[in-house]
């Protein structure tokens, strides 16, 4: 399909500024006081101050999701900065979690705001305490009242059967994946350890000690075939942009990274057990999106942030965008070469979510800027002599999927 | 020994829209919404036909057969007192598109292969009766 005519209206906005606060697996402070850290950081990075700022934006914002999850609010930051704005979003449903920045992104196509703050907080190391992982639902006897709550919508589905995470969701696609396209465990491990050789190299990460493969293959199961290094890392930290008109770019203190293309199909059912292709899901339908709005094509790119809140995601991800074809994303990671900083395809460079922490995708959007702007330091990936100028950002897994499509300099 | 489930069942709420399917085996039968006029089945329940969009979905009893599509040992200790249980995706054979999550019993993990015909078998919890799938004993077609 030709991209259409008409100019996407998302190519009107660059991210302008970035900013992430203190990132650890407990920080022991709220979200809140995160939020407001990665924010005045983001706005001081884009050369504005908080009075230039009249756009907000949050993925997922108000009562969503286990404790930790969600962060403060739209209404809360908007606040606690005394913001005065022309255009405010919060949601936690749509293309994934980056949905905020697409929404922003559009929102300053349109005209309604011209410097949109977007923010993503988790707490869910804090949360979580020293009481590790829950799954959704708890145990079961938490309503306090000596009764047992029961569950509808979707989890309905889900819940009785004990299929009380999202890993063992995403660990039906990983065994499918097994068993349709020969997948094996030492590739899906390529995943984390090219995660925790970047890790190492960035200061923020929550794991940065050396992994090896015999350590992967002896870790524990959690739901087979995904281990504990197939796992994304709850972590507490709070990642902001300010998404800014292009036509700003030039008298921004930084590089500006311009939007290219999203994707934000969803074209099967919006289902974790009925999408109709169970090895790809949503993926599938976000990243021909993004390939329908753009002429730059998958050998354009030379950077690749892709979700990894489980290692599995990441290898549906370079399917989907076209990075390798469909069932050979096994055989592609297989000898970490492509994916490793000097490879073809540079990946998840500060860690992905798997050793950098899960910052719900947002961690992936900042370290796609970090590297368009030349910022990565000892991880910074060269292309033809400086930084790449083609970042892919994925975010999502199972029916939940955002694509994004960034350049350094072109806007 | 893989376990038949996790220790505790977390059970679903039930409603006018989906009491039907949750109480079906009380007399042994998996039931789905039906479309009167194109025929399919429909699930999870939904006011009319998603495919045809017609009016009139009532609950048909279907063979209780189906296959594996895809299956994952849960080994954590999300809920307290859990052994090892297996999870599946199973599609129903009369219309491959409609799957359910639930778990496999009376079958040993490496026992179990990904397109294994299964067939239903119900746990009664409080009232509500959860289709869970064990290798079918296949008689001629």
């Amino acid at each position: 399909m030709s991209p259409p005519a008409e100019e996407p209206l998302e190519r009107r906005a660059a991210i302008t500024g970035i900013g992430q606060s203190a990132v650890g697996r407990r920080l022991g402070r709220s979200g809140l006081d995160l939020t407001v850290e990665a924010c005045l950081a983001a706005v001081a990075d884009a050369g504005l101050t908080r009075d230039d700022i009249d756009g907000l934006a949050t993925y997922p914002g108000m009562g969503v999701g286990t404790p930790g999850f969600a962060g403060p609010t739209g209404p809360e930051v908007h606040d606690a900065l005394r913001l005065r704005l022309n255009w405010h979003d919060g949601g936690g449903e749509g293309p994934g979690q980056m949905r905020a920045l697409i929404a922003a992104c559009l929102a300053v196509g349109a005209g309604l705001a011209r410097h949109v703050l977007v923010y993503r907080t988790v707490t869910e190391a804090t949360a979580q305490g020293g009481g590790g992982r829950q799954g959704i639902g708890g145990d079961g006897g938490g309503d306090g009242g000596g009764g047992v709550p029961r569950f509808s919508g979707f989890l309905q589905w889900m819940l009785p059967f004990g299929a009380v995470s999202a890993v063992n969701w995403i660990a039906l696609v990983a065994q499918r994946r097994m068993h349709e396209f020969g997948l094996t465990r030492d590739q899906l491990a390529q995943i984390a350890l090219n995660a925790r050789r970047n890790a190492a190299e960035n200061p923020a990460a929550v794991f940065r000690d050396p992994l090896t493969l015999d350590a992967y293959l002896g870790s524990r199961m959690i739901s087979t075939p995904l281990c504990l290094f197939d796992c994304d890392a709850p972590a507490d930290g709070s990642t902001a942009f300010v998404v800014s008109h292009r036509d700003y770019a030039p008298d921004a203190p930084r590089t500006a990274c311009h939007v290219q293309a999203v994707g934000t199909a969803l074209r099967g059912r919006p289902s974790w057990d009925q999408f109709d292709d169970l090895t790809t899901m949503a993926a599938r339908d976000a990243a021909a999106a993004m390939w329908e709005r753009t002429d730059l094509r998958p050998a354009d790119v030379d950077v690749a942030q892709l979700y990894d809140g489980f290692s599995v995601l990441a290898l549906v991800w370079l399917e989907a965008l076209r990075f390798c074809g469909r069932g050979e994303s096994g055989p592609f990671v297989a000898d970490g070469t492509a994916i490793a900083r000097t490879g073809s395809l540079p990946l998840n460079t500060a860690g992905g979510q798997l050793s950098g922490g899960r910052l719900h995708g947002f961690g992936l959007i900042h370290e796609a800027c970090v590297q368009l702007r030349g910022d990565g330091g000892a991880r910074q990936v060269v292309r033809r002599g400086g930084p790449p100028e083609v970042a892919a950002v994925s975010n999502g897994g199972g029916p939940i999927a955002g694509a994004l499509l960034l350049t350094r300099g072109r806007g | 020994m893989t376990a038949r489930g996790p220790a505790l069942r977390l059970l679903p709420a039930l409603d006018d829209d989906n009491r039907f399917f949750w109480t079906s085996g009380a007399d042994g039968r998996l039931r789905f919404l039906r479309c009167p006029a194109c025929r399919a089945y429909v699930h999870p329940p939904a006011p009319r036909c998603p495919e045809c969009l017609a009016a009139g979905l009532a609950p048909e009893p279907v063979s209780g057969r189906g296959r594996v599509v895809a299956h994952t040992v849960n080994v954590h200790g999300w809920i307290p007192g859990s052994e090892p249980y297996l999870i599946a995706l199973v599609e129903i054979d009369e219309q491959p598109s409609v799957r359910l999550t639930t778990n496999l019993v009376d079958v040993e993990a490496e026992d179990v292969a990904t397109g294994m015909a299964v067939e239903v078998v119900f746990d009664e919890h409080d009232g509500v009766f959860l289709p869970l799938f064990r290798p079918a004993e296949r008689t001629a077609p």
